[in-house]
């Protein structure tokens, strides 16, 4: 098809629109195999991967499903369906669209896939899902093309992974399926291209005008930011203001707990009541489709939220964008800038606010950096294989399969294209037998092969659990929030279950904006009632938090270096000279390392700049070597930049802990007890199968019933290291939570460059540490030593000494 | 290793940091909800092919404890298999160990809800056993008086210092003393759920398991 239909250019003239270069040669490209297009947020980007299917839909004669759209938010799906639906009405196209994702009533679900819709918008999990049903080659017949939205953030993670396998299904259902991916600006687009591609097919990239550069800025503000925290308190008059002079203000926080926190203090400064939601994943879904539609409406002049705003919604007249805290990532910055001024060809106005003034250091970095068009990112490795094995087990919960076709259709997938057989193998022995040295199931295999060497489900009522359990998305375990009623009082959202856990009746915090006060926990649900009168304690949602770039660090390290900060305000200039004054600043040449007591314990704090996850790797292999000296370390915390170690005993020699030969000979012997290796495992673990989330009403059984992944994992080490899930977890943990490759990078610059300041007390630099949340405890020696000093005061103050006496 | 004593009715009995009860006067050590095959018996109802060592796992740590001990009775106070087809599906390795393990000593095997009837293994198979004034069954009764029971896995949640420490715990007031679960495969039910803050007396106390075992009144 080389024209486009009448009906359709006349639309875009009515409109007064021409189609955009990028859109017309999308049109052209329609037959290609596979295409990425690469635009800025409003440049038509939705209608230029929807064009095609217009024109071939126009005029009517396609029955069936025809395009399948996935984004990566469900919210993103029903946007595209009430934006599609304008346009395909004024055309008066015969087109039925409807959406599909997690809150699709099962009625609605059961129907389509009865009577499919032309064009069907959906999630990668929902896509996945359709594949796994015995009848997914009816529905899918006839379609013609797959639209992936968003696919920059897709690419960058688990879902991306499963939604590419589940498109090599799709495609060996349906050979004709040409494949389009949209994508942000980003660093490497080839990287998506192959990713999007069906290996070994080519993928042509488009590239749309980027159009202007952003008006970028710090806010000014009266108030100084403070020395530590993440709440930007102090920024409030200030956003307030610019909310007064802007139609519409989004304000992106990193995490979803600060969120909450600037929401709260933004109303309590609201003197002229401005509307102003909030929007973050934690939130009950009918509160957050309240503050979506209000802000379709225009109803809103600003929302707080958190990267569940970061991806494409038209929230139409949005002109500001206020980013909150330091942006960890340059390219990100970029892209949330993008999500102002939703009209092409003209500047998006973005102001940053740090959060505290080592945050001033960092916006001002990734303002440098955004200015000089210096995007940052880390290549991504192959496929991981918890995600295989899932759709190892996806298609036999679709019906028998051949190992060898399966194989074909899943190295086809761009992330898997290297995946060799032995691998694919494994995979398929652990999900058949459990993979585990020690056979113990052959009686029991979860997939037999058949006499005709087709592989399928031992027990069919499987496919039903597999379902359930699909998805690579890991919520930490998180318990639903209601008000307490006598029958079920209204959902407000969600909190961890380690928060909640961590509650007794009376104490309060914050969700959705409103101060609410724990009541108890009934059936894995946390009541609260409503309180006005008291200041919160805080949900730690954690959310997502992402590493600093290497470049952007690099670029911090390079500042620091400076004899002076023209380009900083005076107060950060200050509090670095402080620095500079009573310890020093840290050189990327060098290592950087403070010992000084605080509140009657020693802290240790090591300014390695290399990322967040680094950081947190060298806090476990440092407290695992002092915990051998017997330095009773206690617990760490890690940032992006610096480790805090504390602990019962002063560090006087750090260098026989920096020995890159002795952290790396020690690293696998080291990490395999300690608290990320579990988490990675049970990441792994769940993705692959093994763990279950959900077993369908087998939850209220009783919680003895249930135990910890960490156990698994714990016998797993002791019997059967090698195992897949074990080799699986090493490499996740290397590549993502461990990031070894950053501290082997750090510890070669600087050799044994090691400045060791013994200080009385803390440094300006090291004290936003002693407010970070996620401490990792160490639990050596130091442990049971303070368990024995509590046990024994709490006997004490219960005049029960007398009933102890420990052997 | 690691016991803590504590007085009883009247007995002076120790939690080992293990999990297991060990009764000196009696050289008797009483373990509890081994949970015998659970690997075996989740794969066999469909569910996920878990990693199939817990039953050498528990049976190896019970191994230690006897011969730390030198115990002369062993007490298993029931689910000790995870059902009753599990207990007939033990590897030969495993009934050897179990053989092992009771060779030259009394072995107590107490009826549970997971494993109430008799299982083709060594040993005597009773509803509970009276042992002076101890009485040792699988559940608590409302009116028990001086007894030992397992069943509900406590396990003890506190703060110290800034952080949660969770342990699987001994629970003990003035008329029953209620085990850990014992076994590799076991989760557990903090004292403070309803059922246990019921069960137990204002007064009771916890025992936390670990390298230390130390005690604490019970969290409610």
């Amino acid at each position: 098809m080389t024209q486009i239909p009448a009906r359709i250019t006349d639309w875009f003239t009515a409109k007064g629109w021409s189609i955009h270069p990028h859109q017309r040669q999308m049109f052209d490209r329609a037959a290609d195999p596979a295409t990425l297009l690469i635009a800025p947020t409003g440049g038509g980007k939705t209608m230029a991967g929807f064009l095609p299917t217009l024109a071939q839909l126009a005029d009517g004669a396609h029955s069936g499903l025809h395009t399948i759209y996935v984004s990566p938010l469900k919210a993103l799906a029903a946007d595209i369906r009430r934006n599609l639906r304008g346009p395909a009405d004024e055309m008066g196209l015969p087109i039925r669209i409807e959406d599909r994702t997690g809150d699709t009533s099962a009625t609605q679900k059961k129907r389509q896939r009865v009577d499919p819709p032309h064009i069907l918008l959906t999630t990668p999990e929902s896509l996945a899902l359709l594949t796994s049903y015995e009848d997914a080659p009816r529905m899918f017949a006839g379609v013609q093309r797959v639209i992936i939205d968003e696919i920059h953030a897709l690419a960058e993670s688990k879902r991306g992974d499963q939604l590419m396998l589940a498109l090599a299904r799709l495609q060996s259902l349906c050979p004709d399926l040409r494949r389009v991916g949209l994508s942000a600006t980003v660093e490497d687009p080839q990287a998506i291209a192959r990713f999007l591609a069906r290996h070994p097919d080519p993928c042509l990239i488009v590239q749309a005008d980027p159009g202007p550069d952003p008006d970028i800025r710090m806010l000014e503000t009266q108030e100084l930011p403070p020395w530590a925290g993440g709440g930007a308190a102090y920024a409030i008059p200030a956003v307030l203001e610019q909310i007064k002079q802007h139609k519409t203000t989004l304000i992106f926080h990193n995490t979803r707990a600060q969120a909450e926190i600037f929401f709260h203090n933004l109303w309590l400064a609201n003197d002229d009541a401005l509307p102003i939601g909030i929007h973050h994943g934690s939130l009950d879904r009918q509160q957050r489709e309240r503050v979506e539609a209000a802000m379709v409406r225009g109803d809103l002049r600003a929302i707080v939220c958190t990267g569940s705003l970061d991806l494409g919604i038209d929230w139409g007249d949005v002109d500001l964008v206020i980013q909150i805290g330091a942006p960890k990532n340059v390219k990100r910055l970029v892209q949330r800038i993008g999500r102002a001024n939703h009209r092409y060809n003209a500047p998006s106005k973005a102001l940053l606010v740090p959060a505290n003034r080592f945050e001033v250091v960092e916006c001002v970095a990734a303002l440098e950096a955004a200015r000089a068009h210096d995007l940052d990112g880390e290549p991504r490795g192959a496929g991981p294989r918890d995600v295989l094995c899932q759709h190892i087990l996806i298609a036999a919960a679709a019906g028998p399969f051949d190992a060898d076709t399966l194989y074909s259709e899943m190295t086809t997938a761009g992330p898997f294209a290297d995946l060799s057989r032995m691998q694919f193998d494994d995979c398929l022995e652990f999900c058949a037998t459990g993979g585990y040295a020690l056979r113990a199931y052959d009686r029991w295999q979860r997939l037999q092969q058949r006499p005709d060497g087709l592989w399928q489900l031992r027990d069919p009522r499987a496919a039903q659990r597999i379902r359930m359990n699909l998805g690579t998305i890991q919520d930490t375990d998180t318990l639903k929030v209601r008000l307490k009623r006598s029958r079920g009082g209204k959902p407000l959202g969600e909190v961890e279950e380690a928060f909640a856990a961590s509650l007794t009746p009376g104490d309060t915090f914050l969700i959705g904006g409103q101060i609410v006060r724990y009541e108890g926990l009934r059936e894995m649900t946390v009541e609260v009632s409503r309180r006005a009168d008291k200041k919160p304690k805080i949900a730690t949602f954690s959310g997502t938090k992402f590493a600093t770039s290497t470049q952007l660090s690099d670029r911090i390290l390079r500042m620091f270096a400076q004899p002076d900060w023209p380009q900083l305000p005076a107060h950060t200039t200050e509090w670095l000279t402080l620095q500079r004054q009573v310890s020093r600043l840290p050189n990327r040449d060098r290592l950087l390392i403070e010992s000084f007591p605080d509140n009657g314990r020693e802290h240790l704090c090591v300014y390695g700049f290399a990322g967040r996850n680094a950081q947190q790797t060298l806090g476990l292999l440092l407290t695992k070597r002092m915990e051998e000296t017997g330095l009773a370390p206690l617990g760490f915390v890690a940032t992006d930049y610096a480790t805090l170690i504390w602990g019962l005993d002063a560090v006087t020699d750090p260098r026989p802990l920096f020995q890159l030969e002795a952290l790396r000979n020690g690293l696998e012997t080291w990490l395999a007890g300690n608290a990320v290796m579990k988490r990675t495992f049970r990441a792994s673990a769940t993705i692959a199968g093994l763990i279950e989330r959900n077993t369908g009403g087998q939850r209220k059984s009783g919680r003895q019933a249930t135990f910890s992944s960490d156990i698994l994992y714990d016998t797993l080490l002791k019997y059967d290291p090698d195992h897949l899930l074990m080799q699986i977890t090493r490499e996740e943990a290397m590549r993502g939570l461990v990031d070894f490759g950053r501290i082997e990078a750090m510890i070669a610059r600087i050799g044994d460059q090691i400045d060791l300041k013994r200080l009385n007390r803390v440094s300006p630099l090291a004290a936003p540490l002693f407010l970070e949340v996620g401490k990792v405890p160490v639990k050596g020696s130091a442990e049971e030593r303070l368990l024995a000093e509590e046990s024994a005061r709490l006997l004490q103050e219960a005049g029960l000494e007398s009933l102890a006496s420990g052997a | 290793m690691n016991e803590l004593s504590f007085s009883f009715a009247g007995h002076d009995l120790r939690a080992l940091g293990t999990g297991a009860l060990w009764w000196p006067e009696e050289s008797l050590l009483c373990v509890s909800d081994l949970h015998l095959g659970k690997a075996e018996r989740i794969a066999r109802r469909g569910g996920a092919s878990l990693p199939p060592y817990d039953t050498l796992d528990t049976l190896v740590r019970l191994a230690n404890d006897v011969e730390y001990t030198k115990a002369t009775t062993v007490i298993c106070l029931g689910d000790s298999f995870d059902d009753l087809d599990a207990a007939s599906a033990l590897g030969n390795r495993e009934k050897l160990q179990i053989a092992a393990l009771q060779a030259g000593r009394t072995w107590i095997w107490i009826e549970g809800n997971h494993d109430p009837g008799p299982v083709e293994l060594g040993g005597t198979h009773l509803a509970e056993r009276k042992l002076r004034s101890l009485v040792f069954r699988h559940i608590a009764l409302p009116d028990g008086q001086a007894e030992v029971s397992g069943h509900y896995h406590p396990k003890a949640r506190f703060r110290l210092r800034g952080r949660t420490i969770t342990r699987a715990a001994f629970l003990f007031d003035e008329t029953r003393l209620v085990l850990p679960a014992y076994g590799t495969y076991t989760g557990g039910l903090y004292s403070s759920d309803e059922a246990l803050k019921g069960l137990m007396s204002d007064r009771a106390m916890a025992i936390l398991t670990g390298q230390s075992p130390q005690m604490i009144p019970m969290p409610r």
